[in-house]
């Protein structure tokens, strides 16, 4: 092992610093009252300026001196963050990171002309604090302890008390609780009828009043008590709740505690209470908790409370190989364990069984990343990118918790900024465009990521003005792509972008409209095992889907045999397995499509695809799979189970077989190959559609 | 899918005014003129929702309430009356005979639609 050099771990640590100041700058243009940013922003320069001139970066150390001390009258309150100043210390966080990364390539001019320019803005921003902020509206939130019982039957006049609940939710932030105890048993239970009540405790803005205007149509027939809990004590003890709630009395307490075991099981025995009041105020206390624990101002904040161990990326890598031999070899022990007499070999293989998926799932979950460490870096090309072209762009994200592997996030940051840049530049009209379409004058860009099996899709989407489809139909015959007035669909025709060297860009601006890019986007999304639909209303906007496996090293697998031949199917895109009757068998005979269950699948026979020789089993099986809205079915000799499987890529030789994706060691030692799916399910569509056209 | 709402009133232009609110919105409307309309479209069909006024000729608001949370398919379903302010006792009756809800007349566009939400869920 290497002993890390402190100068590189400097670098890094810098770099993480730079992105806390950027992320605190971007929100002070929003917010530049922000106590909480600036002291951000300011802890970022000043560890800069301190570790800097420690490890040697002099340079770094100097020029952020002067940064610091803006930031330090900004934090004293003697000038305001204005929009000229946040500019200007943007400039100079991007003229720091090279100063760090690259300290003897560095300008030292453009780093004076920072300078003088932030010498400009702070003497800028000194009058207008003048004009002191407008004193912050000041919300203090207040908890509320909210106890609900319904009238039985209040379902069946068309109240839903979820409903109600969810309203109640929405007010701020609530600890819910059902109390059960009045359910009565099973056989003589009332499924229309409500025998539960909640208890509820709110921390909200909003008056009491609010929390009676939920149950206003109830309110008469119900039993609603509404009592502030004066303040939230975090360490108020269980017994203490129960007797301020009324549900024990003090000296039940004092009895129980003597007893030096949890109060509240000692309490229920006594009888004195229901362990549904215990579990109430339980989660009374844990919400008082949750609520003292100090606010995080802002996101870098909170990363920051997460401690956390730099690893080097490479180290992670060895680490998810080893793991993934060891899936291998513990396969291989399964497979001798299965035949063997010996129980106890048996025993131990089924330890090791579960103790290597655990492993497994551990490894994955190191590698994983939230998404948002990579939308966070697109504020700042957004907030470039509009002011560049004169267009004004809000950016708001969701699913930025949605977690990812690693390597993958490291690969979309390209193809994610050129999307974005597509988006702002050809899909957002300029601010009269908009006002001439009845638009307001801000263009909004949406990303979003969610899961969705084993799958993460990331969107984009813009309310510009959509793609226009005549003028790609247009670029695509005039380049042969396509023969004049021929029919093509419309996911087709909007997939031409993706074509090398398209562009419908009247002008090629300095941004985008050279045709360069999207057809690299398309390539490296499908590197990734990943696929790309496009999806656009003229006038309304685009939008832009990626999907992505979660990882890149390991999948879960459906492992088949075809002739003698065995193949795995990653198991997220199959859907279903059917057996194939003779009837249908033969029926299907020169037909491109099977009947399954009334739905007419295209097929492919993987025996045809793959020569196989040796003669087809009796009983042939059709294993359906899907990728993104199509589906195939791929008939084969024999579906073995499912498989773990650890990815081992093909060599140089075989990367352009389409059909296949990678290859991977089975339990007995031989090799079995991954088969790549969407281009099979395109090849399957295709061939079916070239025998319509033929037929 | 939209949601289907049956709205009973005897006046045209209070029917209208309701539909022309919960259409915009995206909800199905259907109007009945009477209780005994109303009753005999609520028996024909399950809908979402029904609105109702309360002072009507012919067969009221409260009887009819009281007939629909007879039929099987209307348990459940939010039945909001239309009352006025100075109506509390009839008020009290529909509640009792199975109202969800409530929206006094006159009342604006807006309230129309908080409410319906807020039974609805949405």
């Amino acid at each position: 092992m290497k002993t890390a050099d402190p100068r590189e771990i400097f670098q890094q640590e810098a770099q993480d610093l730079l992105v806390q100041l950027e992320q605190a700058l971007l929100d002070l243009e929003h917010a530049p009252d922000d106590s909480a940013l600036i002291d951000t922003a300011f802890r970022a320069l000043h560890t800069i300026k301190g570790s800097g001139s420690m490890f040697g970066f002099e340079a770094v150390a100097a020029f952020t001196h002067h940064v610091e001390t803006a930031f330090d009258k900004v934090r004293q309150g003697t000038i305001v963050p204005n929009r000229e100043l946040i500019m200007v210390t943007l400039h100079a966080r991007d003229h720091m990171r090279q100063l760090i990364e690259a300290p003897e390539s560095a300008d030292t001019a453009a780093g004076e002309a920072i300078l003088a320019q932030l010498q400009r803005a702070m003497e800028g921003g000194a009058p207008q604090a003048a004009a002191a902020p407008a004193a912050a509206k000041v919300v203090v939130d207040a908890t509320w302890r909210v106890r609900i019982r319904f009238p039985r039957d209040v379902m069946a006049t068309g109240t839903n008390p979820l409903l109600l609940l969810d309203e109640l939710r929405a007010l701020g932030r609530a600890t819910v609780t059902p109390l059960v105890d009045d359910i009565p048993p099973l056989d003589v239970i009332d499924p229309t009828a409500c025998h539960i009540g909640w208890d509820i405790v709110l921390t909200t803005a909003q008056p009491s009043t609010a929390i009676e205007d939920v149950f206003l149509f109830v309110r008469d027939e119900m039993t609603l008590e509404v009592e502030a809990v004066d303040a939230v004590v975090p360490a108020a003890r269980l017994g203490e709740i129960l007797t301020e709630r009324g549900d024990v009395t003090a000296g039940a307490v004092q009895a129980a505690l003597e007893q030096q075991k949890p109060v509240g099981e000692l309490l229920v025995k006594d009888g004195a209470t229901s362990p549904d009041k215990v579990n109430a105020a339980l989660a009374e206390q844990q919400h008082a908790r949750r609520e003292a624990a100090p606010a995080a101002p802002g996101a870098a904040a909170k990363a920051n409370a997460n401690s956390s161990v730099r690893v080097p990326a490479e180290r992670l890598g060895e680490l998810m190989d080893r793991v993934g031999e060891l899936v291998i070899a513990q396969s291989r022990l399964r497979q001798i364990a299965t035949t063997s007499a010996d129980q106890q070999v048996k025993s131990v293989a089924e330890e090791i069984e579960r103790l290597v998926l655990e492993l497994r799932d551990t490894t994955m979950g190191i590698r994983m990343v939230p998404i948002g460490s990579l939308f966070g870096r697109f504020r700042r090309v957004v907030h470039d990118l509009s002011r560049d072209l004169g267009k004004e762009v809000a950016l708001t994200m969701e699913g930025e918790e949605t977690e990812l592997d690693k390597t993958v996030i490291e690969q979309l940051n390209d193809p994610l900024v050129h999307l974005i840049r597509n988006a702002i530049d050809h899909g957002l009209e300029d601010p009269d465009g908009r006002a001439a379409a009845g638009k307001p004058q801000q263009g909004h860009i949406k990303l979003s990521a969610r899961h969705a099996g084993m799958e993460v899709l990331i969107t984009i989407e813009d309310d510009g003005r959509g793609m226009n489809r005549e003028r790609i139909r247009e670029r695509a015959e005039e380049r042969g792509l396509i023969a004049k007035g021929a029919t093509i669909g419309d996911s087709e025709l909007l997939g031409m972008i993706f074509q090398p060297g398209f562009s419908t860009a009247a002008a090629v601006t300095s941004l985008s409209g050279r045709g360069v890019g999207m057809d690299v986007v398309k390539r490296t999304i499908e590197g990734l095992r990943g696929a790309i639909n496009l999806s656009s209303t003229p006038g309304h906007g685009s939008e832009v889907t990626l999907r992505l496996p979660l990882t890149l090293a390991i999948i879960d697998g459906l492992l088949v045999r075809v002739g003698s031949g065995r193949y795995v199917l990653p198991l997220g895109s199959v859907e279903e397995c059917v057996e194939l009757s003779r009837e249908e068998d033969a029926r299907s005979r020169g037909r491109s499509f099977l009947n399954i269950r009334g739905d007419l699948v295209p097929y492919l026979r993987l025996r045809e695809l793959f020569a196989c020789k040796t003669p087809a089993d009796p009983y042939q099986k059709v294993v359906i799979v899907s990728s993104g809205d199509l589906k195939v079915g791929l008939v084969v000799d024999q579906v073995i189970g499912d498989h773990q499987t650890v990815i081992k890529s093909l060599s140089k030789l075989h990367a352009d077989v389409e059909m296949l994706s990678g290859a991977t060691i089975l339990g007995d030692g031989a090799v079995a190959l991954i088969l790549d799916i969407p281009h099979l399910v395109a090849f399957g569509q295709v061939r079916e559609e070239n025998q319509r056209a033929a037929g | 899918m939209a949601k289907t709402i049956l709205t009973v009133d005897d006046s045209a232009s209070m029917r209208q005014m309701i539909k022309l609110t919960l259409t915009g919105a995206g909800y199905d409307v259907t109007e009945a003129n009477d209780g005994t309309q109303g009753l005999a479209t609520a028996r024909g069909k399950a809908f979402d929702m029904v609105l109702t006024d309360l002072n009507m000729p012919g067969m009221d608001g409260v009887s009819m309430i009281k007939e629909i949370r007879k039929l099987a398919t209307y348990t459940g379903v939010p039945i909001v009356m239309l009352t006025t302010e100075s109506d509390a006792e009839r008020k009290a009756q529909a509640k009792s005979a199975g109202a969800t809800g409530w929206i006094t007349k006159p009342f604006q566009p807006e309230q129309l639609l908080s409410v319906t939400k807020k039974v609805l869920g949405q």
